[in-house]
């Protein structure tokens, strides 16, 4: 029901969403590691509850990508956040739920949670 | 909301449906839940991409890779390599000879990884097709998401219709379906025509072979079209628009139908649209192929019920058109311009194409092209530049001959006209038309003489028959050209057809019978060398005249004997 200029605001921002997958402008990325050893240490449901969490919070500008092995398998699950004009950080050993509060702190409130992070690089 | 890390776009355009694309998607869904993939990948059916010469195509986002002539089978190596592994599968990417123009020495062809990098839609700017291939178009969401509906509601909102018509005035739109009438000017003759009932009609007959850019537009973005209808029928004061579409556009009857339905729902159609005053619903009929119903008037006609003959003008449409009320009729390409002049103003649309032809162009290439498919571009783009740059040039190392513009009333540029500006005016000025937008380009080995002689006995096929210069002359016309091909024609007779083309020109009721000789007398102005053979030297220079005489270097070089 669209009645007014403000209904359709709404339907646009909560659709957007949808079509923002389909531009290469985003600001932030999470990579996940989904190599054989990544999935293997449950990056499929590391993958699902970032890709869950972001949804509930509307954050439909952070692209969501996978990597193959990098070489750091037994740190795996690893989720790599990448931030135009800042160093990427890495963080290792993620769990579902440790996905989440990654999404909560580190992607929406920008602090970096130190005890997980396996590396970071300018 | 659920967000998915990637998306697949299966372009579902006519074209590509007809090269097995439905099966591609059905087979991507299958796989990717197989794989487990399901809550993280969407597929999507988008309308048309563009590039239908490589179809069916499917791009992943968010790297906007392109994958071309992808069959079901290789649809578990896709989604095994880019999906699940995220490697992109070298084989079936898009491929680009480079450099593209101009050069003598090609590198071989390129691989290209992602969309904005292709030569294909560098040279592009796209306004109409801004959501083809890119948002589902049964998604009302979508077009919503990417600004649909805003005009809209800008419009009733916060203009008067008088402004409405004012800034399409302003932003120079002119008439899309191929007669260059500005738009704006148009609604204003509607606008203030005297009566209660007014209509809006939007012409998607799109008759003129070559031509298919009203239907994959259409399939593409059907609420750009129910959004420019609304706005038209706001500046007009209409409360019911109608669709005039050719019955054989399946897809694109159904993909509106589903918008206008969802439309209603959403009450962006109906009564007291975005809570104003305003009524406004929109229906759609069918056409039954006739080429001659795409005229306004023999349209008005066959929507009222009547035969698809066309009417004495004037009275013209906006004093007396559909059951004998002003009407406003557009083409579906003006239409789809308008809610992006409205929301971005008529100064932004004037940014682009030339003076006195603002804003962009939807072309389709079509015959001996590498990229066969579907472009916008700015008016005023030269036609070296569309072939040879976007088009990727003509194949087989063969060279180019003519192109026609404008659809088979248009004229035929030969090679020493590459580089006029493909606007109304300086098009008008060399003999051809920019028309609906149908590029049709012929390598050498094709003869003009049969080439002319196709066009005529379309026009001898499609005269509705109701005056008498298109009727005899559309026949004498192809009496003529076939004549010709057959070494019967006699150099007295090339006086007759120049007087007959006059006449028809000047005293046919409608654009068909006016515009019949134009492919024959183009031909004429810029090939006579090729006609005099046929004529004087019972020659055909190609050998595609079979009785005539060939050299043997055209035949060797057609491949056509020894």
């Amino acid at each position: 029901m669209v009645k007014t200029l403000e209904d359709l605001a709404k339907i646009k921002d909560k659709a957007k969403a949808t079509l923002s997958a389909r531009s290469a402008e985003q600001s932030t990325k999470v990579v996940i590691g989904m190599g054989t050893c990544g999935i293997a240490a449950g990056a499929r449901e590391v993958m699902a509850a970032i890709l869950d969490e972001l949804g509930k919070r509307n954050l439909a500008a952070v692209t969501v990508a996978q990597t193959g092995c990098v070489g750091l398998c037994d740190k795996e699950p690893l989720v790599e956040i990448i931030r135009s004009g800042k160093p990427k950080v890495m963080y290792g050993r993620i769990n579902a739920e440790r996905a989440r509060r990654i999404v909560a702190q580190d992607i929406v409130n920008d602090q970096i949670i130190g005890e997980w992070v396996v590396g970071t690089k300018a | 909301m659920r967000l998915f890390r990637a998306h697949v776009l299966v372009c579902a355009g006519t074209n590509c449906s007809l090269k097995s694309n439905k099966a591609v998607q059905d087979r991507l869904v299958r796989e990717v839940e197989r794989r487990g993939l399901a809550d993280e990948i969407k597929v999507v059916e988008t309308g048309c991409f563009g590039l239908c010469e490589q179809g069916p195509t499917v791009v992943v986002y968010p790297e906007g890779v392109l994958y071309c002539r992808v069959t079901p089978d290789d649809v578990p190596e896709l989604v095994e390599e880019h999906l699940l592994k995220g490697r992109r599968l070298d084989r079936l990417l898009y491929r680009e000879e480079v450099p593209a123009a101009g050069a003598a020495v090609s590198a071989g062809p390129k691989a290209f990884q992602t969309v904005p990098e292709m030569n294909f839609f560098r040279g592009q700017v796209r306004i109409v097709l801004r959501n083809c291939g890119i948002i589902d178009p049964e998604s009302i969401e979508e077009y919503i998401a990417n600004g649909g509906y805003e005009a809209l509601g800008k419009a009733i909102t916060a203009m008067t219709p008088a402004a409405v018509v004012e800034e399409v005035k302003a932003s120079g739109l002119r008439g899309r379906g191929g007669a260059g009438f500005p738009a704006g000017l148009k609604w204003e003759f509607a606008a203030k025509a005297k009566g209660d009932t007014k209509y809006i009609v939007c012409n998607a007959d799109e008759g003129e072979p070559g031509t298919f850019k009203d239907r994959l537009i259409l399939e593409g973005d059907p609420h750009a079209i129910i959004e420019g209808m609304a706005l038209a029928a706001y500046a007009i004061g209409a409360t019911q628009g109608y669709v005039y579409i050719r019955g054989e556009y399946g897809l694109s009857i159904d993909r509106l139908q589903k918008a206008i339905n969802r439309a209603k729902e959403m009450k962006l159609l109906g009564r007291g649209i975005f809570g104003s005053k305003f009524d406004f619903d929109i229906e759609i009929r069918t056409g039954a192929g006739a080429y001659i119903c795409g005229e306004e008037t023999a349209l008005f006609e066959s929507l009222e019920g009547g035969r698809g003959e066309p009417r004495l003008k004037p009275p013209y449409p906006t004093d007396s058109g559909l059951f004998g009320k002003p009407t406003a009729i557009n083409n579906v390409e003006t239409l789809a311009s308008v809610a992006q002049i409205i929301a971005n103003g008529a100064k932004w649309y004037r940014g682009f194409g030339t003076e006195r032809s603002p804003g962009t162009k939807v072309f389709t290439l079509t015959g001996d092209i590498v990229n066969e498919g579907l472009i916008e571009v700015p008016m005023g783009i030269t036609l070296r530049e569309i072939i040879f740059g976007i088009g990727g040039g003509v194949p087989n190392g063969r060279s180019f001959k003519m192109a026609q513009s404008g659809g088979t009333s248009g004229g035929c540029l030969p090679a020493a006209l590459l580089d006029v500006p493909m606007d109304y005016d300086e098009l008008a000025k060399a003999g051809a038309a920019l028309g609906s937008g149908a590029l049709l380009i012929m390598d050498d080995t094709h003869c003009i003489v049969d080439i002319a002689r196709v066009f005529a006995r379309f026009f001898m096929h499609e005269s509705c028959g109701k005056c008498v210069p298109c009727r005899e002359g559309t026949f004498r016309l192809h009496e003529f050209v076939e004549n010709a091909t057959k070494g019967k024609a006699t150099p007295q007779d090339l006086q007759t057809v120049h007087a007959l083309a006059r006449t028809m020109a000047l005293a046919s009721l409608c654009p068909l019978g006016q515009a019949a000789p134009v492919p024959l007398l183009s031909t004429l102005q810029y090939f006579r060398d090729e006609y005099d053979q046929h004529i004087n030297e019972k020659r055909c220079p190609t050998g595609t005249c079979r009785g005539l005489a060939t050299p043997a270097k055209a035949l060797s070089a057609a491949g056509k004997g020894a």
